[in-house]
C-alpha cells in the first residue's frame, strides 16, 4: 500500500477505467457483476484513503508521468474533490451491492457484461473529473462519463427510455460543447489549460470580450449538465426510465459532479479576475435557484409516477445547492457543499427503496402501490425514514444542511429572511410529496390481490445501510462538515 | 446510578420496552401486556428516582453527543421538566392498566403495534422533558408527532385517515414552518439555545422583534393548541381512548404547554419579557382561546370532542398563567399541568369506559347511566369538578395560584377570564353530571350493561383518587416548582 500511496489520485481513475474492458471479457453475468462490485468497492477504498490523506494534509498534487504543470497534466485532490469522490464511489458501490436482482429484472443476461463495463466507464469518468486539475482533461472525462451514462440509462426496460435518453444525449452534448467552446476561448487568450495557471494568466486579459464570452459559455454549458432550472428538461425522464439501480447511481452524483466543475471553474478562474463577477454570478444563480426550488417542488406534489416525483424533487434540491453557492459567502458555500453530500445520501436511500418496490411492482405509480406497506413493511419503513431526511427533520442528515443553509441565508443581508421563507415553504412542500406516497402505501386498499413479497435481502440490506447513514450523518456530522468547510475555505480563498 | 446514567436509562427504558413488547407478543397477549407493565413501572421508578436530587437543587445533566459545534443533543433535569417527566411516566402505569381493559374490551386490532408505539411515544415525551437546549427539544418534539401518528390513525378507516392527516398536517406544518425558524433565529442572535435561568435573550433581542419571536414559538408549538392552531386536537379524538387519555390529555398536549413555559422561563426570561410591551399579546391570545374553546365545548354533542375542546381551553390556562409573567403565576402554570392531567385523564378514562361497556359516544345518550356505572360516573363527576375548580379537587389548587399571580400583577383581563371560564366550565360539565345521575334512561335504547372491564375501572378510580389527593398533598410539587426561581441551577 505504501508504494501505491503517492499514486492514489491516478489510481482513482485508472482502476475503474482499466477494469471496464476486463469486465467485458467476462461473459458471465454473475461474474461480471462480482467483478464490477469489487472494482467499485476498491475505488471507494481509494476515495477513503485519499480522504484520510486530505484530512491530514489538505491538498495533494500529482504530476501525470512526472511532467510538470503547466505542460504536463496535473491532478489535484483537495477537500472538495474528496467530498464528491466519497459520494460518487459510495453511491456506485451501494447501488452495485444491491443490484443483482434488480438488474436481472431490467436487463437480459447476455447484455449485462456490456452494461457493467459502461457502468465502470461512467464511474471512471466521474472520478476523473474530480481528481484532475486541467480544464481540457475535465472535458474528456465529462464526455467519457456522459457517453457511458447514456448507455446505462438506455438499458431501461421501458421503450420510452429511448426518446428520454436521446434528449439527455442532445442536451448533454450541447452542454459539453458549450464548455469546450469556453475552454477553447480561454486557451486562445491565455495559452494554458491548467486551472491554477489559468487563474494567474487570465488576469492580464480579464477585461477582454472573449473571456467574458467564455465565462458565459462555460456557466451555461455546465448549468445545462447540472440541470439547473430552467435547463433541467432532460432530467425527469432520464431518471424515470433508466434501470432502477442506474437511477440510484446517477441521481446521487451525475448532476453534482457538473456542479462541482461549475463551482471550481467559477471560483478558481473567474471570481478572482473578472470585475464584478461575484455579483453577476449571484444575480444569475439566485433567482434560478429559487424558481427551481418552488416550481420543481410544486410539480413533485402533483406527480403520480414515483421515480419522476423524486426526479423533480432532485431538481428542487439542486436549487438548494445552487442557492447556497449564489450567496457567495463562506457559510453559503459550506451549506451548499454539505447539501451535495446529504442530498446524495437521502436521494440514494429513497431511490434504493423505490428499487425494492420495483422488484414486485412493474410500473412505479401511486395507484399501483396502494396498501403495499403491508406486504413490504421493511421497504416502506426505509422509504419513510429516508423521506424524513429529504424533508429535513432533525436527527437526519437533511436537517444539518438545511440548518446551515438557513443560517447562511439569514446572515446574507436584508433579503435573507425571504430566502429563509422559500426554504421553509419548500420543506413543507417536501412533506406533502413524501407523505402522499406514504399515505397511499400504508392506507389505500390494494388494487389487486396479487401476492407481493418483500424485496430480496441484499437489496433491502443495502437500502437500510443507506438509511442508517442518513441518521448517522444527521447525528455525527463532523466528517462531511469538516470537508465542506475546508472546501468552502479553499473556494473562497480564491476570491479577491 | 449517577444523575447522567439515570437520564440515559429513562430514555432507553421505553425504547427497550418497545423491543420487549414486540418480542413478547409472540408469546401471547398476557406476556405482551406484562412487558408493557414492567416497562412502565421501570420507567416511572427511574424517573422518580431523580426527584430527590432535583429537590435538593441538583441539576443532573448528560451530554449525549455533539452534532456539529454549538448544536448538541444534551439533557438537563430542572424542576419543570422533572414535573412533566414524573407526571407522564407515572400516569403511563395507570394508563397501561386501562389500555388492557379498553383494548381487549373493544377487541381492537393490531394491539402489538399500539403498545409498541405507545412506549416509543413515551421515550419522546421524556426526551422533551429533559431536553437541555432548543435543538434537543425540537428533535424529540418532532419524534413525538411522528410516533403518535400510527396511534391516532389506529383504526385505519377513511374517516380516521382524514383526521390523522389533519393531525399530522397541522403539527408538522407549524413545527417546521414556525418553530424551526424561531429556533434558528434564537441560535443566530444568542449564539446558543441552552435553557438558562433568566433566559438568554435579554442582551440580544428587544422591541417588536421579541414579540414576533414569541409568536413564532407559541404558534410553532402547535401541540399547545392556542387558537387558531388547535384543530388537530379534536381531530385526534378518532384515536382509541387510551391514546386520547394519556397522549392528548397529558403527554402530547402537555409537551406543548410545557415547551412554551420552558421557553418563556429559560429562553426569554420572565423579567425581560415582562418589561417588553411587544409580548403582551400572548395573554390576550390565551384568554381568547379559553373563552372561545369553552363556548365551542358548550355546543358539542360528542363526549370526546367536548373533552377535546375543554382541553384546548385548559391548555390556554397554562399559557395565560405563564403570560402573566409573575413567579406565582409561573408556579401556578406548572401546577395546573398536573391538576389538569389528573382531572382530564379521569374524564377520558370514564368516556372510554362508557364506550366499552355501552358503545355510547354522545352526551344525550348518557341519561341515567350513573346507576349502571356508579364507579365510572363518580370518577367522571370528580374530574368534572376539578375542571371547574371546585374544592376539594386538584383544579382548585392551580386556579388559586394563577389567580394569586394575576392579582399580584393587577392583571384584570386574566382575572376576568378565569371567572368567566369557570362559569362556562360549569355550564357544560354540570348538565352532563346531572343527566347521568338524575336523568331517566330511555327504555330499550341500548344493551343491558354494567361497568367496563375491571382494569379500566381500577385505572379511572385511581386517577379520580389522585385528583382529590392532590388537593391535600400538593406541598412537594409546589416546593419543587418554587425552585424555578428560588433554587440554584
Amino acid at each position: 500500500m505504501s508504494a501505491l500511496q503517492p499514486h492514489l489520485p491516478a489510481l482513482q481513475v485508472i482502476v475503474p477505467m482499466l477494469s471496464a474492458p476486463l469486465v467485458l471479457l467476462l461473459r458471465d453475468r454473475g461474474l461480471s457483476w462480482a467483478a464490477t462490485t469489487l472494482v467499485s468497492l476498491c475505488s471507494f477504498a481509494l476515495a477513503v484513503a485519499l480522504c484520510l490523506e486530505v484530512l491530514a494534509d489538505h491538498r495533494i498534487l500529482y504530476e501525470m508521468g512526472s511532467w510538470p504543470a503547466p505542460w504536463g497534466i496535473e491532478l489535484g485532490v483537495d477537500a472538495f474533490s474528496v467530498l464528491l469522490l466519497l459520494v460518487v464511489n459510495g453511491a456506485s458501490s451501494l447501488a452495485l451491492l444491491g443490484a443483482m436482482g434488480s438488474i436481472d429484472r431490467d436487463i437480459e443476461g447476455e447484455r449485462q457484461p456490456l452494461f457493467y463495463a459502461a457502468w465502470l466507464l461512467a464511474l471512471a469518468g466521474l472520478n476523473g473529473i474530480l481528481v484532475t486539475a486541467d480544464a481540457f482533461n475535465i472535458f474528456v472525462f465529462m464526455e467519457i462519463s456522459a457517453l457511458a451514462s447514456y448507455v446505462i440509462v438506455s438499458a431501461g426496460p421501458n421503450r420510452r427510455v429511448l426518446p428520454a435518453v436521446f434528449k439527455y444525449l442532445i442536451m448533454g452534448t450541447i452542454g459539453a460543447t458549450f464548455y469546450l467552446i469556453g475552454v477553447g476561448l480561454i486557451y486562445l487568450m491565455t495559452g494554458t489549460l491548467n486551472l491554477a495557471d489559468m487563474e494567474l494568466r487570465i488576469h492580464e486579459v480579464a477585461d477582454q470580450k472573449p473571456i467574458l464570452v467564455a465565462a458565459g459559455f462555460i456557466t451555461i454549458g455546465l448549468a445545462l449538465k447540472a440541470a439547473v432550472f430552467p435547463l433541467h428538461g432532460w432530467l425527469p425522464n432520464a431518471y424515470t426510465y433508466a434501470p432502477n439501480m442506474v437511477t440510484v447511481f446517477l441521481a446521487a452524483c451525475a448532476t453534482k459532479v457538473s456542479l462541482y466543475i461549475l463551482l471550481r471553474f467559477d471560483f478558481f478562474v473567474f471570481q478572482p479576475n473578472l470585475a464584478g463577477h461575484d455579483i453577476q454570478f449571484a444575480y444569475f444563480l439566485m433567482p434560478l435557484s429559487l424558481l427551481a426550488i418552488l416550481v420543481a417542488s410544486t410539480v413533485a406534489m402533483f406527480e403520480p409516477n414515483l421515480k419522476r416525483l423524486l426526479a423533480w424533487s432532485s431538481i428542487a434540491q439542486i436549487g438548494y445547492i445552487t442557492l447556497g453557492a449564489s450567496l457567495v459567502s463562506l457559510a453559503g458555500i459550506t451549506a451548499s457543499l454539505l447539501h451535495m453530500f446529504n442530498h446524495a445520501l437521502a436521494k440514494s436511500a429513497l431511490f434504493l427503496a423505490l428499487a425494492c418496490l420495483g422488484m414486485s411492482v412493474r410500473r412505479l405509480r401511486l395507484e399501483n402501490i396502494g396498501g403495499i406497506a403491508r406486504q413490504m413493511p421493511w421497504t416502506m419503513a426505509a422509504f419513510v425514514l429516508a423521506g424524513l431526511s429529504l424533508i429535513g427533520v432533525p436527527g437526519t442528515a437533511g436537517f444539518i444542511s438545511k440548518w446551515y443553509l438557513i443560517s447562511a441565508a439569514y446572515e446574507s443581508g436584508p433579503w435573507g429572511i425571504a430566502l429563509v421563507g422559500v426554504i421553509i415553504i419548500s420543506s413543507l412542500m417536501a412533506v406533502v410529496y413524501i407523505w402522499r406516497v406514504v399515505e397511499v402505501a400504508y392506507f389505500s386498499k390494494p388494487a389487486d390481490t396479487v401476492e407481493i413479497a418483500e424485496a430480496p435481502l441484499p437489496l433491502l440490506l443495502v437500502t437500510w445501510i443507506a438509511v442508517a447513514l442518513n441518521f448517522y450523518f444527521g447525528l455525527a456530522a463532523s466528517l462531511p462538515l469538516d470537508l465542506s468547510r475546508t472546501a468552502a475555505l479553499i473556494l473562497m480563498g480564491h476570491m479577491p | 446510578m449517577s444523575g447522567a446514567e439515570t437520564i440515559l436509562a429513562s430514555l432507553l427504558i421505553p425504547l427497550a420496552g418497545a423491543v420487549l413488547i414486540l418480542l413478547a407478543s409472540r408469546g401471547g397477549d398476557n406476556l405482551r401486556e406484562t412487558a408493557t407493565m414492567v416497562t412502565a413501572i421501570a420507567l416511572a421508578w427511574t424517573v422518580w428516582s431523580l426527584i430527590p436530587e432535583v429537590m435538593d437543587g441538583g441539576r443532573p445533566h448528560l451530554l449525549m453527543f455533539q452534532v456539529v459545534p454549538g448544536l448538541e443533543v444534551a439533557f438537563k433535569v430542572e424542576p419543570l421538566g422533572m414535573l412533566f417527566a414524573a407526571l407522564a411516566s407515572g400516569l403511563w402505569i395507570v394508563n397501561s392498566v386501562y389500555s388492557i381493559g379498553y383494548m381487549r374490551g373493544n377487541k381492537e386490532s393490531k394491539q402489538t403495534r399500539f403498545y409498541v408505539f405507545f412506549a416509543l411515544s413515551l421515550a419522546a415525551a421524556i426526551g422533551i422533558a429533559f431536553a437541555a437546549n432548543l435543538f434537543t427539544l425540537f428533535l424529540f418534539y418532532e419524534a413525538l408527532t411522528l410516533l403518535t401518528y400510527p396511534l391516532v390513525s389506529h383504526k385505519g378507516d377513511e374517516k380516521t385517515i382524514r383526521s390523522a392527516r389533519v393531525y399530522l398536517g397541522i403539527l408538522l406544518t407549524t413545527s417546521i414552518g414556525l418553530l424551526l425558524p424561531a429556533i434558528i433565529w434564537t441560535y443566530l442572535v444568542a449564539g446558543t439555545g441552552d435553557f438558562t435561568p433568566n433566559g438568554i435573550l435579554a442582551d440580544n433581542l428587544q422591541g417588536p422583534a421579541l414579540g414576533l419571536l414569541l409568536a413564532l414559538f407559541v404558534f410553532g408549538i402547535g401541540k399547545a393548541a392556542v387558537m387558531p392552531v388547535h384543530r388537530w386536537l379534536p381531530a385526534a379524538m378518532v384515536a382509541p381512548t387510551p391514546v386520547s387519555a394519556l397522549l392528548h390529555a397529558v403527554a402530547v398536549v402537555k409537551a406543548g404547554v410545557f415547551s412554551i413555559t420552558k421557553i418563556i422561563v429559560y429562553i426569554f426570561g420572565v423579567e425581560h419579557l415582562f418589561s417588553s410591551p411587544s409580548s403582551g399579546w400572548l395573554l390576550y391570545a390565551a384568554a381568547f382561546t379559553i373563552i372561545v374553546a369553552s363556548l365551542v365545548a358548550l355546543r358539542q354533542q360528542n363526549i370526546k370532542r367536548l373533552l377535546a375542546y375543554s382541553t384546548v381551553a385548559q391548555l390556554s390556562y397554562v399559557i395565560m398563567a405563564t403570560a402573566i409573567l409573575k413567579p406565582l403565576a409561573e408556579i401556578g402554570a406548572s401546577i395546573h399541568m398536573v391538576a389538569h392531567a389528573f382531572g382530564k385523564i379521569t374524564l377520558f378514562f370514564a368516556a372510554g369506559a362508557i364506550y366499552t361497556a355501552s358503545k355510547k359516544t354522545e352526551v344525550a345518550q348518557l341519561a341515567g347511566i350513573g346507576r349502571r356505572m356508579p364507579w365510572t360516573m363518580t370518577a367522571f363527576t370528580i374530574g368534572a369538578l376539578s375542571m371547574i375548580g371546585v374544592p376539594p379537587t386538584a383544579g382548585f389548587v392551580s386556579k388559586w395560584f394563577i389567580l394569586a399571580g394575576a392579582f399580584e400583577a393587577d392583571n384584570y383581563v386574566a382575572i376576568f377570564t378565569i371567572i368567566a371560564s369557570t362559569a362556562l366550565n360549569a355550564a357544560y360539565f354540570l348538565p352532563i353530571v346531572f343527566l347521568a345521575w338524575f336523568g331517566r334512561e330511555v327504555e330499550g335504547a341500548g344493551p343491558d350493561h354494567g361497568e367496563a372491564p375491571w382494569p379500566a375501572v381500577l385505572a379511572l378510580t385511581t386517577t379520580a383518587a389522585l385528583t382529590i389527593l392532590f388537593f391535600i398533598f400538593n406541598g412537594p410539587v409546589v416546593a419543587l416548582e418554587s425552585q424555578i426561581f428560588g433554587g440554584s441551577s
